[in-house]
């Protein structure tokens, strides 16, 4: 009898506790328990609505932590502003920050991430909404706390801020992916400063900006890029963009 | 004040039992950390244990390899040792339910977990395979243990890497009424040893070939591994054993092997060169041909992590 009230104060406990609980995690459809404070921090009082339109693709499990392939897609939604992509549960939440400007709002890269976690991209419209798509990836671990894998070769500083790139030419849309060559530490890793990419844009031969993009340290080293522009891409296309200690990335990566 | 504090230890602990249950459920009692090895005869004097196709997992402990022994005159001669210390003590178990003679030597046929993990257990005899395999035993012996025992949990418990003491040269070794042939080539990993019975016809092919279970490729080079099938297909042999999957005694899954890793290229090549991105990738169909193999849709999403990045560069060029 006892324990039967013991049981049924639990219970009744349990749907107080139990169902703040949940309103912790919110209408998070990844249920993660960083989601109330990354929604605070991130999109402060702004309203939010998670999204479909906001398709974001990526392995079910990282099989490289070091490497996570993403991919953005947000078809749909007029004016898209700003795109942001964090990492819940990474040590370093916030991976980019993109702005499409003239190019469409597709976006490609890989990224580190240090355990399983949601990989959200939230995306500000005009009207200041916030759309917000995700999934969850999987990971067994050490993406960030390792040093890059180019600090083991005695030459990284030669090729530092070199950029390839190949634009594809389709029926009705053009995609540029480039790389750069850059350690992009994240500060994690014993005895190596933080060293990453912060700002990236690509800007045609009258110095219009066409996207923007900053970057924080989760980006993968050696990052590649992939964008996408409606018909051929703006004439004369350079990438252009500097590091946290002041190098300067400048490149030409469309005739 | 006292009533809501009660409340909210009463809901931690609910909590806690819900998540401590859901962390524990699929975790097995100690006693029941069996493997259930059970040797096959193939040939003569020739025993498998066959592994599930599958991936390590909590349940199958890592049982997803193939191993073998052959008991020569003098004693026995095993290839490859398991996932884990656990493994190879019931492997030596399984062992001495059909022969009392001891076991004398052991080959690694290279150097991923599956198939080396169980050499401590076999500190007592020499262990020994390909210069480069040793080379991977010794860099990522560490790593490959921690990561196998985040997927596959106590069965792991007290393993430790144990790389192989000596170094294989390819050629013939007579072991009493045994010959070996030991071959060394490479495509899967820097150094896959294929030892081939001449005295029974048995090939050991090692992981260069997979059946009925979509080849890996974390350190896999993929025109080395297909010339490697070509001279696997040169050799005549009465029963093959592949790495994972079933033996088979014609070309069947050296032929499957091939036409998954010359998917897998293909592949990859149309889509560097149609510009696509990694995440691009993953999200394409796997042919019915292999999407019955199991593990397809899995292994390339893992090969395209290993593999993507090495066609995408050369598509890439230096811009001023």
């Amino acid at each position: 009898m006892l324990g039967l009230r013991v049981a049924l104060a639990v219970a009744a406990a349990c749907l107080i506790c139990g169902g703040h609980a949940l309103a912790a995690i919110g209408d998070d459809p990844l249920q993660s328990p960083q989601w109330t404070d990354i929604k605070d921090r991130y999109l402060g009082a702004a309203k939010a609505i998670f999204d479909p339109r906001v398709v974001v693709s990526g392995p079910r499990v990282a099989e490289d932590s070091m490497n996570v392939p993403v991919g953005i897609r947000i078809t749909g939604l007029s004016e898209v502003r700003r795109v942001l992509v964090i990492a819940d549960l990474n040590p370093i939440v916030k991976v980019l920050e993109f702005s499409p400007k003239g190019a469409l709002p597709f976006l490609h890269f890989r990224m580190k991430l240090q355990q399983g976690s949601p990989v959200r991209a939230m995306v500000q419209t005009a009207d200041g909404v916030w759309h917000v798509g995700g999934i969850w990836i999987d990971a067994r671990g050490g993406g960030c706390t390792a040093p890059s894998v180019g600090r083991s070769s005695a030459n990284w500083t030669e090729t530092l801020g070199q950029v390839q790139s190949r634009v594809w030419q389709g029926e009705a849309q053009s995609r540029v992916k480039l790389s750069i060559m850059h350690p992009m530490d994240t500060g994690l890793a014993p005895g190596i400063p933080a060293f990453y990419i912060e700002r990236l844009s690509l800007q045609d031969a009258a110095g219009k900006e066409w996207m923007t993009l900053d970057t924080f340290e989760p980006v993968s080293e050696n990052p590649v890029f992939s964008f996408d522009f409606t018909g051929p891409p703006p004439p004369g296309l350079s990438l252009v963009g500097r590091d946290n200690n002041g190098n300067r990335i400048n490149a030409k990566v469309a005739q | 004040m006292i009533a809501g504090l009660l409340r909210t230890l009463a809901g931690r602990v609910f909590v806690a039992l819900m998540f401590g249950a859901a962390l524990h459920a699929p975790r097995l009692a100690a006693e029941s950390l069996d493997y259930r090895l059970e040797p096959r005869k193939i040939a003569d004097d020739t025993w498998v244990l066959i592994g599930k196709t599958e991936d390590f997992s909590r349940s199958n402990g890592g049982n997803i390899v193939n191993t073998a022994f052959v008991v020569t005159a003098v004693g026995v001669v095993v290839i490859d040792s398991g996932p884990s210390r656990l493994y190879a003590e019931q492997m030596r178990r399984a062992i001495a339910r059909i022969t009392p003679k001891p076991v004398i030597r052991v080959f690694n046929t290279h150097h991923h977990p599956d198939h080396f993990l169980g050499n401590q257990v076999f500190a007592d005899v020499p262990t020994a395979a390909l210069a480069a395999t040793i080379a991977g035993q010794r860099q990522e012996g560490t790593a490959f243990t921690d990561n196998v025992y985040r997927l596959s949990g106590d069965w792991i418990k007290g393993t430790e890497p144990a790389p192989a003491r000596e170094t294989v040269a390819p050629g013939v070794k007579v072991v009493a009424n045994h010959e070996f042939e030991l071959i060394a080539l490479s495509g899967h990993t820097d150094g896959d040893l294929v030892i081939l019975d001449r005295s029974t016809g048995v090939l050991f092919a090692g992981d260069l070939v997979f059946y009925n279970r979509a080849p890996t490729t974390p350190h896999a080079t993929m025109g080395q591994w297909l010339a490697a099938l070509d001279r696997l297909d040169a050799i005549s042999y009465r029963t093959m054993v592949p790495g994972h999957g079933e033996p088979v005694s014609d070309g069947r899954a050296i032929k499957q092997t091939r036409r998954y890793l010359r998917w897998v290229e293909n592949t990859m090549r149309q889509a560097v060169e149609r510009g696509d991105d990694m995440a691009e990738v993953l999200g394409l169909a796997v042919p019915a041909e292999f999407a019955s193999i199991p593990l397809s849709r899995e292994e390339f999403a893992r090969s395209v992590a290993h593999l993507y990045r090495r066609y995408e560069t050369g598509t890439l060029s230096r811009r001023e």
